[in-house]
């Protein structure tokens, strides 16, 4: 039985588990992905993205849990009947196959008529851009358009779902800011759902609707690119996406309005509570863009070196406890200097524990 | 080349240096003139000798050879043994080398097959009259089974010869096979079948076209050897009859009759025709794509 | 592929392709061992197994066809082959994977042909040339004739691992003084021992094995195992069966305590020989 109908409203993964021998590469995944949303997997190397996402495509069979699409578990179904596409990290096209047949593949299996698939290859040739190269072989081709007969082939069937697995980490940094709008762009124009899986945090949040962020198997937060780059729900997702600074603080007490007050180094300072906090240890994180040198700040530091990333300076600062404390600095600053930092406690973050 | 004003021209070292010519280059000297001496050289003396018959004109040994019945009919028994060998063990080795790629611990199997090879088909040949004879394991089982009521006769026949092929000639054919099977990637298989392709249309567009190649190759290293079949063609065959293939009428014009013109023709006529059917293979084998079996980049 | 949901048609056919091959394996191990079991039988007629056990068949045999002699002409044999192919086969191979110089497909082609040519075709003729040259059944001819293989395979398997030495390596090397006989000894044969311990030991092994060449060029005083293991079966009759088997395992062991070296440094695919060399 094979699922042709574009129509569908939810995929869900209901607790999905994969285990490789005594290893659990996903320890029970849940996640519902709508209709034409666009789903980032992000999270470090070894996290179990490409695994949940072979899962999905039946490529892995599950080691516990349940994948249906509506009300219809799909599980149970073979790769070739669940319909899906699918752009691999290698791409593998077909190396015997020209252009057109890699991309008109996917309809030859469902016994189009000839005159269709032609139709249709050249529209999918049309939509990434590749008019003029239907009859090369794969091999004679860029990265970038390899990369994009990848894309064609596997949208050309349109799929309710299109997954794609790290599909820009072979390309060079121009062509991957080209593709990633090519991307998005095809996307919305099928209208089809896409999880697309990424380790480059940049990449997910310019992409997608909603950001899933995994570590060692486990799905840690779910939340729009916005709130993952404001409120990372945990001190590794913060981590993950980019709080350089944790620092090791005391609770003090509550702050003005929702803020905690907290010492950490003997100094006194306002932040944002992330859930509920205990008194007792808890852990500061703060974005190096977002500490900079105040007359006035609650920590002291000693500048240890300062480079020059084009619109800033940014540097490494040690406090008297030893706690390093990477800043930004909008003029140069002379190693060795003695500095003061702080920073908005809007942007400064507490999480209940120690670091 | 006379004057001292004119633009030095670069020495002869230099020039063939830039063409690649160099003392590192001159490393390759002796083993191609080892190579020479003792195949081309020989190869070449051998194709000059059939000319030389003991009596009569240039083509007299090959005008013997095609018009003595004994001799020509060789041909055909050892075609008729070759091939299908060749095909039985390309024909066995394709599922299963399709299946062990899969493997993780492939190493114990191909290390079993291996041993066969290495011990040669004159040890095969020996254990076979022992395990195929009259009073063999085979022939036992079979009668214990009740499959037979007396025993069947297995060796010094056709069948004798083509087990001792199949037994020698699987692993061979099977261990190449599986090398080219493992240069699959094996995502262009997952990506198939995300596309929809079950499993047999996956086997007919992506396996087969991939692998067409590697099998001709394959084809021909085999049959190469199955056609120059010696030592299991005497001992587990029957060398004046049902097997008497090419090279045991080459050698008795060698060693028996000492007729070398003789001998080299038939050597010669071995050669053309492994050379007709690597030809014929190999230009089968253009219409099929022959570059890497990888899915992309990376 | 379709791990979820295996279909019975599958399951018969990957029961049917384990079956073959578990068959194959019984086959084979029923001939090795019906030489074997036959090699310690005092009597072994219409039984499934013998009545009684001796080893004296192993003394017989060894004395019966001189196997001290024949042992000692393998290992010359062998050795020089080895020896030979070596010291031609690793400098044209280092040559062939770092240079790209006019004709380099043709001598490519000069060493595959060996390769692709069955022995019993080209040994009439070296034979012949041989005997004429008056080497025709001595050591020296059989080494000859077995370079013809084993050269070209030594050179095919080393190009290869040559290939993955990084050649700023060299470069390097050459910069701080190393001429090329100095490059070879310190940099280049430390770096290639184990591809060269992998040829080496596979042409050992296939030598010992090679029974053609051999067959077609060795005189009485020059015969390797394989041969003389030839010759005694063939003249099956003549002498109890029991000693001939006997000297098949005598073969045997000595071929499978090199194969079982061997497939410590190299791979079981490698034995049939280096498809990336000779596929195109
Ligand atoms: N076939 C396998 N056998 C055993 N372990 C495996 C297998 N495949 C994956 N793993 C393990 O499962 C974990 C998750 O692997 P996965 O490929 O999903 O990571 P990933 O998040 O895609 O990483 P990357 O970003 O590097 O691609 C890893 O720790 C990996 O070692
Ligand atoms: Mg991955």
């Amino acid at each position: 039985m094979a699922i042709h109908s574009k129509d569908f409203r939810t995929l869900r993964l209901d607790g999905v588990q994969r285990d490789f021998g005594a290893f659990n590469a996903l320890k029970g995944i849940s996640l519902t992905i709508a209709r034409g949303e666009f789903v980032a997997l992000l999270g470090p190397s070894g996290c179990g993205k490409s695994t949940a996402l072979n899962c999905v495509a039946g490529l892995l069979p599950l080691t516990g849990g349940t994948i249906s699409l509506d009300d219809t578990r799909i599980d149970t179904l073979s790769p070739e009947d669940r319909g899906f596409g699918m752009v691999f990290q290698n791409y593998a096209l077909f190396p015997h196959m020209s252009v057109a047949r890699n991309v008109g593949f996917g309809l030859a299996m469902r016994n189009e008529p000839r005159a269709q698939i032609a139709e249709k290859v050249a529209e999918a040739l049309r939509l990434v851009r590749l008019e003029g190269q239907a009859d090369k072989l794969p091999g004679q081709l860029s990265g970038g358009q390899q990369q994009r007969v990848a894309i064609a082939r596997a949208i050309v069937v349109a799929p309710p779902l299109v997954m794609m697995d790290e599909p820009l980490s072979n390309l060079d940094a121009k062509l991957r800011l080209e593709m990633r709008a090519e991307i998005r762009r095809i996307h919305a124009h099928l209208g089809s759902a896409t999880i697309y899986v990424t380790h480059d945090q940049d990449e997910a949040l310019s992409l997608a609707d909603r950001i899933v962020v995994m570590r060692q198997g486990e799905v840690r937060q779910v939340g729009t690119p916005e709130d993952l780059y404001t409120r990372p729900a945990t001190v590794d997702v913060a981590e993950f996406m980019g709080f350089r600074n944790m620092l090791p603080a005391t609770m003090a007490g509550a702050g003005s309005g929702t803020r905690a007050r907290v010492t950490v180094d003997g100094a006194a300072c306002e932040g944002t509570p992330v859930g509920p906090l205990a008194p007792g240890a808890v852990t500061l994180a703060i974005r190096p863009e977002d500490l900079r040198p105040q007359d006035d700040g609650p920590l002291a530091a000693r500048v240890d070196q300062v480079e020059y990333r084009g619109r800033a300076f940014f540097g490494i600062a040690t406090t008297p406890g030893g706690t390093a404390l990477h800043f930004r600095a909008p003029s140069r600053v002379a190693p060795g200097t003695a500095l003061r930092f702080g920073a908005d406690p809007d942007r400064i973050l507490i999480y209940g524990g120690a670091a | 080349m006379t004057g001292a004003a004119l633009p030095r021209r670069p020495g002869l070292r230099e020039r063939l240096a830039r063409r690649g010519l160099d003392g590192t280059t001159l490393l390759v000297l002796p083993a191609a003139l080892a190579i020479l001496a003792l195949f081309v050289f020989p190869f070449i003396e051998g194709l000059v000798l059939s000319f030389l018959p003991k009596q009569g004109g240039p083509l007299a040994n090959y005008a013997k050879f095609f018009g003595d019945p004994y001799l020509w009919k060789t041909i055909p028994t050892t075609l008729g043994i070759a091939i299908p060998a060749t095909l039985a063990n390309i024909a066995l080795s394709v599922p299963v080398a399709l299946r062990v790629r899969r493997m993780k611990r492939q190493r114990l199997l191909t290390t079993i097959l291996v041993i066969p090879i290495t011990l040669g088909t004159v040890l095969v040949a020996e254990g076979l009259l022992n395990y195929l004879g009259p009073q063999g394991w085979l022939n036992r089982t079979l009668m214990a089974l009740h499959l037979i009521d007396r025993p069947v006769r297995l060796v010094h026949n056709y069948w004798g010869v083509l087990w001792s092929l199949v037994i020698a000639g699987f692993p061979f054919t099977f261990l190449l096979t599986l090398s080219y099977v493992s240069g699959i990637d094996p995502n262009l298989e997952r990506a198939a079948a995300t596309l929809g392709a079950g499993p047999r249309a996956r086997f007919r567009t992506v396996l087969l076209p991939l692998m067409a190649s590697g099998l001709a190759i394959t084809f021909c290293l085999s049959f190469v050897q199955a056609f120059a079949v010696y030592p299991s063609a005497v001992l587990v065959g029957a060398p004046a009859g049902s097997t008497r293939v090419i090279s045991i009428a080459a050698f008795q014009a060698a060693y028996e009759t000492y007729d070398d013109s003789l001998a080299s023709s038939i050597a010669m006529i071995m050669a053309a025709i492994q050379l007709v059917i690597v030809v014929l293979v190999l230009a089968g084998r253009s219409l099929f794509y022959r570059g890497p079996a990888g899915g992309g980049k990376g | 592929m379709t791990q979820s949901r295996t279909s019975i048609l599958d399951r018969i056919w990957i029961l049917a392709v384990w079956t073959f091959v578990g068959f194959f394996i019984l086959n084979l191990a029923a001939i090795v061992g019906a030489v074997a079991v036959n090699s310690v039988a005092t009597r072994w007629l219409g039984t499934w197994l013998p009545k009684a056990y001796t080893w004296h068949w192993y003394a017989d045999a060894w004395s019966e066809f001189q196997l001290g002699n024949i042992l000692t002409v393998t290992f010359e044999v062998v050795g020089a082959v080895v020896l030979l192919s070596g010291l031609l086969g690793v400098p044209a191979a280092y040559a062939l994977s770092r240079r790209d110089f006019p004709g380099k497909k043709a001598v490519m082609l000069l060493f595959l042909l060996p390769l692709l040519v069955p022995p019993m075709t080209i040994g009439i003729p070296l034979a012949t040339v041989l005997y004429r040259l008056g080497l025709g059944g001595t050591i020296w001819g059989v080494i000859l004739a077995n370079l013809v293989p084993s050269l070209p395979f030594v050179i095919l398997i080393t190009i290869p691992f040559i290939d993955q030495i990084d050649q700023r390596v060299e470069q390097a090397a050459r910069v701080f003084g190393a001429n090329t006989l100095r490059l070879f000894t310190h940099v280049l044969v430390p770096l290639l021992t184990p591809g060269i311990l992998a040829a080496l030991l596979l042409v050992l092994v296939r030598t010992i094995a090679m029974f053609e060449l051999t067959f077609l060029t060795s005189g009485p005083t020059s015969q390797t195992l394989v041969v003389a293991l030839y010759y005694a079966v063939s003249a099956a009759g003549v002498r109890a069966g029991q000693s001939v088997d006997a000297m098949a395992m005598i073969y045997m062991v000595t071929t499978l305590v090199w194969l079982v070296i061997a497939l410590r440094f190299v791979n079981p695919t490698q034995i049939v020989g280096r498809q990336a060399a000779a596929r195109d």
